[in-house]
């Protein structure tokens, strides 16, 4: 939802606080699960990962998660899909130029950057293109098999 | 002019790859010229809607003597022209020297790292790495866009395929393209403060030279180069500050409100709208602007674009005064030192 999304780039250093907790504890919970259960609990922990950040994110689940490098904006709403944004064509209020009444993802990130503290420079770092085999998949099962 | 003199600059003949000079990246004039700490020009050819080649040269020609080198763009706001490879392909025969515009919304990166191929083979010494405008501005909205890579992606596939010698796989090139790498910027579009991050970002994607956004207002751009000096970022990359030739109040109100990104000060619309001769008017704030980016730290060159008034850009470089004594590159200089060496040979030959 684009109002939840607003919401969490406003708050994104408390984001950037719950995440650092959060993501080592689900990431060793799913190294075990994957442990144990292997490939067999795939589709649901993926429809999880999907439902908790389409509803934060508005995620699309490119599979090449980045929020945390892009000031909890995701750059998937992005119509031009670009990862090292913005691209030259934000309107004077800061409104993306495809979509006039949605606010440009990276005005956004750097907005959302500028309140982190890893996220401030890791925005900095580039980002290569998306591996298009991952749409679909899950980041956090890709992190706990280290794939 | 000695015999080698017309050579180095010209090549044996019209057309020929130039000998890379020591620190150069391509063999291409347009980096020869920056390289030497030359203040340039550049300008943009319009490509046509029509497969006469004649078309091209003769828009070309215009900018004979006047730019370093030639931007041809790649279906420019989301609307199908001529491609800028074949553009590109026509102007290097005879000795052109044009940056080809590559943008990611058409191709994926198979076809783009082959364009890339390409083009370097057909002796187009440049390239400008551009995200692309969305197909929804233009007149094929219905069209899928690719968006595979991005401006800053583009950048580093071209870096690996120069100065890695393979391909994004890893599969080895044999002859690497030699290419000088540009892209755009725009820093007087929102989040204004970021800018300078987002340039420094391209420079270490590998961006050798960046073509900016149209500048109507020069305290933003003086802002923007003073960031961009203290970060260190013009000794590794040249900027060319855009500028554009408006015809009218009017062009200047539609440019606001078709082309988002596009910052003009009520000022110059004022100006244009008192004009007896909005037109002129235009032109004297093109060169006006020239000459006042000219003077600021760090800025290495213009790029002209004078969208349906290309005639002008001879004039208004000319009026600026921004090169000096220099004269870049025309044809007919290059027929004329083709001609001296040939009789130069001949001479030899009877002796």
């Amino acid at each position: 939802m684009y109002n939840v999304r607003l919401w969490s780039v406003r708050h994104s250093r408390g984001m950037e606080r719950l995440y650092s907790v959060i993501n080592p504890a689900i990431i060793s919970l799913l190294r075990v699960v994957t442990k144990v259960f292997g490939t067999k609990l795939d589709r649901p922990i993926t429809r999880l990962e999907a439902a908790g950040k389409g509803l934060f994110f508005d995620c699309k689940m490119c599979g090449n998660c980045v929020l945390s490098s892009t000031g909890m904006s995701c750059p998937m709403n992005c119509p031009k899909s670009i990862r090292n944004g913005p691209c030259g064509g934000v309107r004077d209020n800061g409104m993306c130029e495809v979509k006039p009444e949605m606010r440009c993802v990276w005005v956004a990130a750097w907005d959302g950057a500028s309140r982190m503290r890893e996220g401030n420079s890791a925005i900095r770092e580039l980002q290569f293109a998306v591996d298009q085999r991952r749409q679909g998949n899950s980041s956090w099962l890709r992190l706990a098999r280290d794939e | 002019m000695s015999e080698e003199f017309a050579f180095d600059d010209f090549g044996a003949n019209p057309g020929d790859p130039l000998p890379m000079r020591e620190g150069h990246v391509s063999h291409g004039r347009f980096e020869r010229v920056l390289r030497a700490g030359h203040f340039a020009v550049t300008t943009e050819i319009a490509p046509p809607d029509s497969s006469d080649p004649d078309e091209v040269l003769r828009r070309a020609r215009m900018f004979d003597g006047h730019v370093d080198a030639i931007n041809a763009t790649d279906g420019s706001g989301a609307n199908c022209h001529m491609s800028s490879l074949a553009v590109c392909a026509l102007l290097t025969r005879i000795g052109y020297s044009p940056i080809i515009q590559m943008s990611c919304r058409d191709r994926n990166r198979i076809a783009i790292q082959g364009d890339a191929l390409g083009s370097a083979a057909l002796g187009v010494c440049s390239v400008l790495c551009l995200s692309g405008d969305d197909v929804s501005v233009g007149d094929h909205p219905e069209a899928k866009p690719v968006f595979d890579l991005d401006s800053v992606s583009l950048l580093q596939t071209i870096r690996t395929l120069r100065d890695d010698s393979r391909f994004l796989s890893g599969r080895p090139i044999d002859d690497a393209p030699r290419l000088f790498l540009g892209t755009s910027i725009n820093p007087f579009a929102p989040p204004i403060g970021n800018r300078v991050d987002q340039l420094a970002k391209k420079v270490a994607a590998g961006a050798e030279f960046v073509q900016s956004q149209y500048c109507f207002d020069v305290d933003m751009a003086r802002e923007f180069m003073a960031r961009a000096v203290d970060m260190g970022l013009t000794e590794r990359c040249y900027v060319l500050m855009g500028v554009g030739v408006l015809a009218s109040a009017k062009t200047a109100m539609w440019l606001r409100s078709a082309i988002p990104g596009v910052h003009i000060p009520d000022a110059i619309v004022r100006r244009l709208e008192q004009a007896e001769k909005p037109r002129e008017e235009g032109r004297a704030i093109a060169v006006e602007l020239m000459q006042q980016l000219a003077e600021i730290e760090g800025v290495s060159g213009i790029h002209l674009m004078a969208y349906k008034q290309e005639q002008f850009v001879g004039e208004i470089v000319t009026r600026s005064g921004v090169l000096g004594a220099r004269k870049p590159w025309a044809l007919s200089s290059a027929d004329n030192a083709l001609h001296a060496s040939l009789e130069h040979q001949f001479q030899a030959a009877k002796r």
